[in-house]
């Protein structure tokens, strides 16, 4: 039997992360339908609310500026398209792999660390967002959705919506015990879909408690920092979004990690 | 390769490795036999690197896994107890991402997939999905598994249970020969016959301690008679039946079905009990084997 020869070197932490979307690469490879679901939601809303309910409604004013209705939700939707994505396979997959396919615990016995299996995954629910929000922003170019050179910087800032909420649902996965669980993340993203300045401006909230409350919820630093950017009208929000959601993702990450040490490492 | 002393693993307040002392040699195999809950799997996984330590000393291949880890798991190979598959790829993709995972190039990965695919017996299965298999198979996927990095110390966890007899025995012979390459065995079970085939030296361990240490044969001739006899009588019969015997061999052992009683000459014991005109349903003379040093050290038998 030929052996392998000499010690590999050891794994640096984005090759490592790279192995596990290969992985999960090589499973959706087979099963690529699924991962076209995630990618229609946005799509279909877009589509009723902004060009069907838009036909009703001339525009929002946004930052002083007026927007059509579809151009004002169309950047919300594409974050959203991030944020679906990313829910997807950091949540019930990792939920999976974590509790029945014991599939961590597998990597632990190679040279992987949990670092290892934190970023990776956080990396492919990333990745996933960012794929479904770069078709969508396509999408969004070929119908005059997108006002101003702005917008490339959109698809960097959907990759930070991803990250940020990869993280943090996985997070939030590891203390999940049973699929009931998931009842209390699908109760959360529901309002945090139709709240987030999604389909109204958020001056609707008036200027109280309420609408500080809003602005602090993270899919909505998402939302503004999209529609800053597609629409061009670019304000300081948005480096308080991203300020935001960069400590949001890295935080998630290091809660993930430490978690997977006490839950795995015993 | 494997150095512990005082090694010690709680869980909570439950102590499930109670301090232990082991030595473990370059291309040697080494058993630990014990029955469950002894707290092998326990010591096995913290000499995996994958369990911290809860204290005493503890170094693999000259590192110390509290600090090297991946570097001593690079060195490993490891067939835990339960087998953890990955069920969502095909069993050649399940050898090839784990061979990748040590950090080993794509073409290397494929040559040895295709090499442990033939070491298991299961090239025939290579693109069928690892839940289509039966356990046997998978039990041999995950052996085979643990070799795709060659490694320098083989961890295995009860390897054969789940395993027909013919399966066992062609894993023996494979393991043997891992042994003559140079490989270090380290192995647990609860099987005696396996702990003497493989092994040229064991502990037997009992609620979280090393009962006793040694080959097969110096754990037999220190703890045991050269030979047995075994005498099976009605149900409920032995407690009584056993002081009328107690004087025929050097120690008599109370099971639930039979009596043991321990000699080097087992035939004249049974030509003795039947003299005495005591009606056993049925006799046998064995030599002694590690179950009957396990019985002398705990009291009980393995398979409790
Ligand atoms: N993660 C854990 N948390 C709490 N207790 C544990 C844990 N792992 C093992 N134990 C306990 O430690 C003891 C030893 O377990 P261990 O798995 O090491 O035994 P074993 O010798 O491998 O037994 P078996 O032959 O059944 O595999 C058992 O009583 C078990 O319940
Ligand atoms: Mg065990």
């Amino acid at each position: 039997m030929a052996l392998v020869t000499g010690i590999p070197a050891p794994l640096t932490p984005v090759s490592a992360a790279r192995l596990l979307v290969l992985r999960n690469f090589i499973v959706y490879r087979s099963a690529w339908k699924l991962f076209l679901t995630g990618f229609l939601e946005p799509l279909l809303y877009l589509f009723s609310i902004g060009i069907g309910v838009g036909q009703l409604i001339d525009g929002f004013e946004f930052h002083g500026e007026q927007v059509p209705y579809a151009t004002f939700v169309a950047p919300a939707m594409l974050a959203t398209s991030a944020f679906n994505g990313a829910l997807l396979d950091s949540t019930f997959n990792v939920f999976f792999k974590l509790k029945y396919e014991k599939l961590y615990d597998q990597m632990l016995a190679t040279p992987l660390s949990t670092g290892d299996i934190a970023r990776g995954e956080i990396t492919w629910g990333l990745m996933r967002g960012s794929v479904y929000s770069a078709a969508f922003l396509l999408v969004m170019v070929a119908m005059g959705l997108v006002e101003s050179w702005w917008a490339l910087l959109a698809l960097p800032a959907t990759v930070l919506i991803a990250f940020a909420f990869s993280a943090v649902c996985m997070a939030l996965t590891t203390w999940m015990k049973s699929w009931q669980d998931f009842d209390k993340i699908t109760l959360a993203q529901m309002p945090l879909f139709l709240f987030s300045a999604t389909f109204f401006p958020v001056e609707a909230f008036g200027n109280g408690v309420l609408r500080w409350i809003v602005e602090a919820t993270p899919l909505f630093r998402g939302v503004v920092l999209c529609r800053e950017l597609t629409t061009g009208v670019v304000t300081w929000e948005s480096a308080v979004s991203v300020v935001y959601l960069v400590v949001m993702g890295i935080v998630g990450l290091l809660v993930v990690r430490r978690r997977l040490d006490t839950l795995l490492l015993t | 390769m494997i150095s512990a002393r005082g090694l010690r693993k709680s869980f909570g307040d439950f102590e499930a490795v109670k301090g232990i002392d082991v030595e473990v040699r370059r291309g040697e195999a080494f058993g630990f036999l014990g029955p469950n809950g002894a707290g092998k799997s326990s010591t096995m996984r913290m000499i995996a690197s994958v369990s911290p330590v809860s204290s005493g000393e503890l170094r693999i291949l000259g590192m110390d896994p509290a600090t090297d880890g991946p570097a001593i798991r690079g060195r490993l190979g490891v067939c835990p107890q339960e087998d953890t598959l990955d069920n969502e790829l095909s069993v050649f993709d399940n050898l090839y991402i784990y061979g990748r995972y040590f950090g080993i190039d794509r073409a290397t990965c494929r040559d040895r997939a295709h090499e442990l695919l033939e070491f298991a017996q299961i090239t025939d299965k290579a693109k069928a999905k690892v839940e289509n298999l039966s356990g046997g198979m998978k039990r041999r996927l995950t052996i085979a598994r643990s070799l795709i990095n060659s490694p320098d110390l083989l961890l295995l966890d009860e390897p054969t249970t789940g395993l027909d007899p013919q399966a066992r025995h062609v894993l023996w012979d494979q393991l043997f020969r891992l042994k003559q390459a140079g490989v270090t065995l380290v192995i647990t079970t609860h099987y005696m016959d396996e702990a003497e085939q493989l092994c040229d030296r064991l502990v037997v361990m009992d609620k979280g301690l090393i009962a006793a240490e040694g080959s097969p044969r110096e754990l037999i001739d220190a703890h045991s008679t050269r030979e047995v006899a075994e005498l099976r009588f009605g149900v409920g019969e032995h407690e009584a039946l056993a002081e009328k015997v107690e004087d025929l061999g050097e120690r008599v052992e109370v099971l639930p079905d039979r009596l043991l009683v321990y000699s080097d000459k087992g035939e004249e014991v049974v030509t003795a009990v039947l003299e005495r005109g005591l009606q056993p349903i049925a006799t046998l003379v064995r030599r002694s084997t590690l179950e009957d040093v396990f019985l002398r050290l705990t009291g009980r038998s393995l398979a409790d």
